[in-house]
């Protein structure tokens, strides 16, 4: 009896030293992001003297204003909104569509392409980004977004691996009684199985969403006007010309960061879904 | 732009096409011709009953990814590898060298610096990153109360854009006013100027990288829920400790999921760009990061053969590493199919 309590009680002791840890470090992950909140509301002098301080003794608004009108950001955000949504119907389309045929036709080379599919999720970015924009410039598609667009459309790795996962999982009769029905295997694709995938949809789409808003090497490659520059490009331009105006920087550093914030509390469950099932990270 | 590109473009520019859409019009009338050759031959084929049906709709669905590899991947890498042997600076043409990007790669410091700085940040933040996303998933996985807010709040910062990041931590390891120096000062400390030093600039960016493990932690959170408990069970009867349950049981049962996050995040670290970029390079070049170097030559000074003959050095180089820790892994790394002879590996709860 008396060992039995005895863990019990190594137990809670074990359970404390795990809160105290865990706020410590809660503490230490928060206050950066607190106080880029917080230094995007404060005057640059308060900011100087506050030290560690967070609350800002005045409270100015105006930061927001004038860091978004120091640089075109309706422009810089219509241009982003464009190289998200685009990439994300192309991508959801077209892997779901790719998944579909590796996850439930079993042809001859259906294998092997799979494998070639799964050999090319690790290639490291840097071997084809000076081919493509050798390629993207003989089309004719320097200082456009289409660069950030078009490739988005033709599938990838990862994300075909992903919903193949997704759509192998699904019972085997599925498709049979529409075939019986004279349904073609395109329309089971477009009627049955893309509707049923909305968890890997959004998952995916979650995924994309995050990868090219906050795409940066890809825009400061193709793009050099500012009628086409992202916003992830304006942050980084405001950092050369501002570097010294924390507030405005910080202001602006918030903007582009508030949508992420609000999709993951939207999402959440999707974040994490697609977080744990890819067991990887795209930067 | 291409000759034929080129002629399709002005073509449409006479068409009176939106300014904004003439890039993207050559190339996806070149698609659609394609494509219309695609369905062509598909159709005889399976009319002639050469193909069945079904190979043949296969094929036609995986048709964007097989263009997109060979467009966007097989294609490009062949063509880097071609001018990785030639000298271009894009206005003339390619002029063979030879091996001579290689040989020149070789006596280049610079080339050296950047795969130091490289080494240097990969070796040290990836284990750095493994050991403390695991640390802290293992505390969160006490199913203590609560733990969805801690959950949250150490995931927030993996939400903040990699520039926003840069610009931030600029800030936070600013040597007069910014948060690091203030803590240290209180006790007493005076703090390195951090971004401004060359000794300083990595042990920044290497605590940088710290801040967002979250995305690892949940990853590892997911494994350790999937441990199954009867084993815990097991070691509790043989009286095991806290620890020695760690060290013996979810350690092994995790290692998988540890082995290929380690890979992932040391290919991503081999990639790091965006805090070279952003610091130029840092003082005396200490953050020439490999791939902010790569972009230097391709993309500043448009030595596109340079360029391409350093993304091959990486390529290989991650390679070797990816070889070098699967082999390793071997040691370390635990699969149920070795226990239980043969016998598959037990496939994952369903989610629905």
């Amino acid at each position: 009896m008396s060992a039995k309590k005895e863990r019990k009680n190594s137990k809670t002791a074990i359970n404390i030293l795990a809160y105290l840890v865990l706020i410590a470090g809660g503490v230490a992950f928060l206050y950066p992001f607190v106080w880029m909140i917080s230094a995007s509301l404060k005057s640059l002098e308060e900011i100087a003297v506050s030290g560690m301080n967070l609350w800002p003794g005045e409270w100015r608004w105006d930061n927001y204003v004038k860091a978004l009108t120091s640089f075109p950001f309706g422009r810089y955000l219509i241009n982003t909104l464009l190289t998200t949504i685009f990439p994300i119907i192309g991508t959801v389309l077209s892997c779901s569509l790719v998944g579909y045929a590796f996850a439930r036709f079993k042809v001859k080379g259906s294998g092997i392409l799979f494998l070639l599919v799964l050999s090319t999720m690790l290639l490291p970015g840097e071997v084809t980004m000076i081919p493509q924009f050798i390629l993207f410039k003989n089309l004719g598609m320097l200082d456009s977004l289409y660069p950030l667009i078009v490739p988005a459309f033709f599938g990838s790795p990862f994300y075909i691996f992903l919903f193949r996962q997704f759509y192998s999982r699904l019972p085997v009769g599925l498709e049979e009684a529409a075939i019986i029905d004279g349904c073609g295997y395109f329309k089971i694709w477009r009627v049955i199985f893309l509707p049923l995938s909305k968890p890997a949809l959004i998952g995916v789409g979650v995924m994309v969403f995050m990868g090219s808003w906050n795409n940066f090497m890809g825009p400061l490659i193709y793009i050099n006007s500012d009628k086409w520059k992202t916003l992830t490009l304006g942050l980084a331009g405001f950092q050369g010309t501002f570097a010294t105006s924390t507030n405005l920087l910080m202001a602006a550093a918030v903007v582009i960061t508030l949508p992420c914030i609000i999709l993951f509390f939207a999402a959440q469950k999707a974040f994490m879904e697609g977080l744990t099932f890819s067991g990887s990270k795209e930067n | 732009m291409n000759g034929i590109i080129e002629q399709i473009y002005n073509m449409f520019e006479m068409m009176g096409m939106p300014a904004a859409l003439l890039p993207l019009l050559p190339f996806l009338s070149i698609i659609a011709v394609l494509y219309v050759i695609i369905f062509a031959v598909a159709r005889i084929l399976v009319k002639k009953k050469i193909v069945h049906i079904r190979s043949a709709s296969f094929y036609l669905f995986i048709s964007p990814w097989i263009i997109g590899f060979l467009l966007f991947t097989i294609g490009p890498m062949i063509f880097s590898f071609y001018i990785s042997f030639t000298n271009w600076e894009v206005v003339s043409d390619p002029k063979w060298i030879g091996t001579g990007n290689y040989q020149m790669l070789f006596k280049d410091t610079m080339f050296y610096k950047s795969l130091a700085v490289t080494f240097y940040y990969t070796l040290v933040s990836v284990p750095l990153q493994v050991v403390l996303s695991l640390a802290i998933a293992l505390l969160m996985n006490l199913k203590l109360k609560g733990i969805y807010l801690f959950r949250t709040i150490y995931y927030l910062p993996t939400l903040v854009q990699g520039v926003a990041q840069m610009v931030l931590f600029l800030w936070i390891f600013n040597p007069n006013v910014g948060l690091v120096n203030s803590i240290l000062g209180v006790f007493g400390i005076e703090g390195p100027t951090w971004f401004s030093s060359p000794d300083w600039a990595m042990p920044a960016v290497i605590i940088m990288s710290l801040w967002t493990v979250g995305g690892n932690m949940i990853i590892y959170l997911a494994g350790l829920s999937d441990v199954p408990t009867s084993l815990y069970e097991a070691a509790e009867i043989d009286g095991a400790t806290t620890a020695r349950k760690v060290w013996h049981v979810t350690l092994p049962q995790i290692s998988p999921i540890l082995f290929f996050n380690g890979v992932t995040s040391m290919i991503g670290a081999f990639q790091t760009f965006t805090q070279g970029f952003l610091n130029n390079g840092g003082p005396d070049n200490s953050l020439l990061f490999y791939a902010y170097y790569l972009y230097q030559n391709a993309f500043m000074w448009f030595k596109m053969g340079y360029g391409s003959a350093l993304a091959w050095v990486l390529f290989i180089i991650i390679l070797l590493f990816t070889v070098l820790v699967f082999r390793g892994s071997a040691l370390w790394v635990y699969y149920e199919t070795e226990q239980y002879g043969g016998k598959k590996r037990h496939v994952r709860k369903k989610r629905a």
